[in-house]
């Protein structure tokens, strides 16, 4: 047994069936009275029928996650799991905290009040600052726009910059107005 | 289909040390249940619409779509060797899963493995920037067709809260033979970890680092813009690159015999041996680059990262054109990386 522990020092050994994952399980079979030695990967043990008894659930992300739902900032769980289902989807809040994913896009929604501190924990933040689709995303796009240039134009106020001001305001002006009229003539018939 | 990617010819900036630069987007369908979620109909109805969208896709992409389920296992191993798809892709569902490549084998997009689509862009190198612009214009190619799941404030929305907002990981594949030789590697890496870096094995979550290859990544995806995490990777990246210089430096300066003696010892099993397991191929295969790095051993044609995909089970089986049993590649395995070596070494 020491042996086997010098030889594989204290670098990882690969699983000898798919050369892939990290052998995690030591597999003995007998054939004929030989004995055989494997180091496998949890994955191919179970592929080779290893386990006729359940194994403790794999440490994932997901698990890790799961565990990290309804729990308040000193880790005691806060309120019990919500009996709550995506209206859209019907994937429940029970599912998410087993698996760690959810059901569809609006089950953002369904479930915001329990996953935004859930996120914030994750990402230290809620707020994306990145990429905005393109082509669906231009209303963002242009109230992105829009929010910057208030921004500067209440930097400038401040400041009293009045003429940069000015600049902005017209400039949201422009904006806004351009806006209206994409808007009316894709909306058309409609309104 | 050629036996390796255009990456793994290694000609991109700090390509001895930096192997790849992956950038990886995740997006999914507005209104449609995550794969996790699906139902067959749903997800042969889901598969379809993509297909049709990445075939309409115009502007000399040349994206080949294809189904797992027409795929023998052998060949999608090989893909996953290539990093063309992750391992999750090799478990079932199959037939819910498709992958599309290029011709050069840069860009890969993964459907219906954790999130509908992950786009895939990878350049030898230290190339993040350059990838990412390449993802944003495949990624607004494909929006112009297909309706993405997207929140102004929460971003793209992902099955698993973890990837969502950009949806991006940015990563790097790095060889740091000397960090590890000089044990500073866990310590780098638990700076990594500190700053919101996840550091990997070869093969990404859940494998571990055989053949001092490690996979650096941004954990978080949420907060920042695509520019900022790349940045911020693209900065930690140059300064690993710069300690393994530093670290070669050193081992070269004060243990030179010693580093002599471990390549050759790694070049001479290597060039002799009849049996060789994966793992050991890895190990001497790192030991052979850095020696080849520092000028001690002969150049080979073959780079490290090709040396690297011809002793993967997957891959030896597909050049080989039938199945074979461990102690098959075993033989194999040494047989191929001997004959590499002996010839190129010649000739180079």
């Amino acid at each position: 047994m020491e042996n086997t522990h010098e030889a594989r020092g204290d670098r990882a050994q690969l699983c000898q069936r798919c050369e892939t994952r990290p052998a995690s399980v030591h597999m003995t079979t007998v054939v004929n009275g030989e004995k055989f030695d494997r180091y496998l990967c949890e994955e191919c043990a179970r592929q080779e029928g290893a386990y006729h008894f359940m194994l403790a659930p794999q440490f994932t992300i997901q698990h890790v996650l799961g565990g990290l739902i309804g729990l308040n900032p000193s880790g005691q769980r806060a309120a019990p799991i919500p009996d709550k289902q995506c209206p859209t989807c019907g994937y429940s809040y029970q599912q998410f905290a087993e698996t760690g994913r959810l059901g569809c896009d609006r089950c953002y929604q369904a479930f915001g009040n329990e996953l935004e501190p859930l996120v914030k924990r994750l990402h230290g933040s809620v707020e994306h600052h990145g990429k905005v689709p393109r082509r669906s995303g231009q209303d963002i796009l242009h109230q992105r726009t829009l929010e910057d240039l208030r921004a500067k134009m209440r930097e400038a106020i401040a400041q009293e910059a009045f003429e940069d001001a000015a600049r902005f305001r017209d400039q949201i002006r422009t904006l806004e107005e351009q806006h209206v009229e994409s808007q009316g003539s894709q909306d058309h018939g409609t309104v | 289909m050629e036996p390796f990617s255009a990456w793994m010819q290694a000609q991109g900036p700090d390509a001895d040390i930096v192997l790849s630069s992956r950038i990886r987007l995740a997006r999914n369908l507005k209104d449609t249940r995550f794969p996790n979620h699906m139902t067959a109909d749903g997800a042969q109805t889901m598969l379809a619409r993509v297909e049709q969208a990445i075939l309409g896709v115009q502007g000399g992409w040349a994206l080949h779509f294809q189904k797992l389920a027409d795929l023998s296992p052998v060949n999608r191993q090989v893909l996953m060797e290539k990093h063309l798809m992750s391992p999750a892709m090799m478990e079932d569902p199959i037939a819910f899963r498709a992958v599309a490549i290029d011709e050069r084998e840069s860009i890969s997009i993964m459907v219906n493995e954790e999130d509908h689509l992950r786009l895939q862009v990878l350049l030898s190198g230290l190339q993040l920037s350059e990838a990412w612009s390449v993802a944003d214009r495949l990624d607004d190619t494909l929006e112009a067709t297909l309706d993405y799941a997207f929140d102004a404030r929460l971003g793209y929305l992902t099955a698993c809260p973890t990837n969502i907002g950009t949806a991006m990981r940015a990563s790097v594949m790095v060889h740091l033979p000397a960090l590890v030789l000089t044990r500073q590697a866990s310590q780098v890496f638990t700076t990594l970890a500190q700053i919101g870096m996840v550091v990997r094995g070869l093969y990404g979550e859940g494998s571990d680092a055989v053949g001092n290859i490690f996979q650096i990544s941004n954990q978080v995806s949420l907060g920042l813009s695509e520019e900022e995490f790349i940045h911020n990777l693209a900065t930690v990246t140059q300064q690993i690159v710069g300690r393994e210089r530093h670290a070669r430096e050193y081992l070269q300066h004060n243990a030179e015999l010693m580093l002599a003696d471990r390549v050759e010892r790694a070049w001479g099993l290597m060039s002799h041996a009849r049996i060789m397991t994966s793992e050991e191929a890895l190990r001497l295969l790192s030991e052979v680059k850095l020696g080849q790095d520092l000028k001690l051993l002969p150049a080979t044609k073959s780079t490290f990262a090709q040396l690297t995909l011809v002793t993967r089970p997957g891959f030896l089986q597909s050049q080989s054109g039938r199945e074979l049993s461990a102690s098959e590649r075993d033989q194999m395995r040494a047989t191929l990386l001997r004959k590499r070596l002996q010839d190129e070494a010649q000739s180079a």
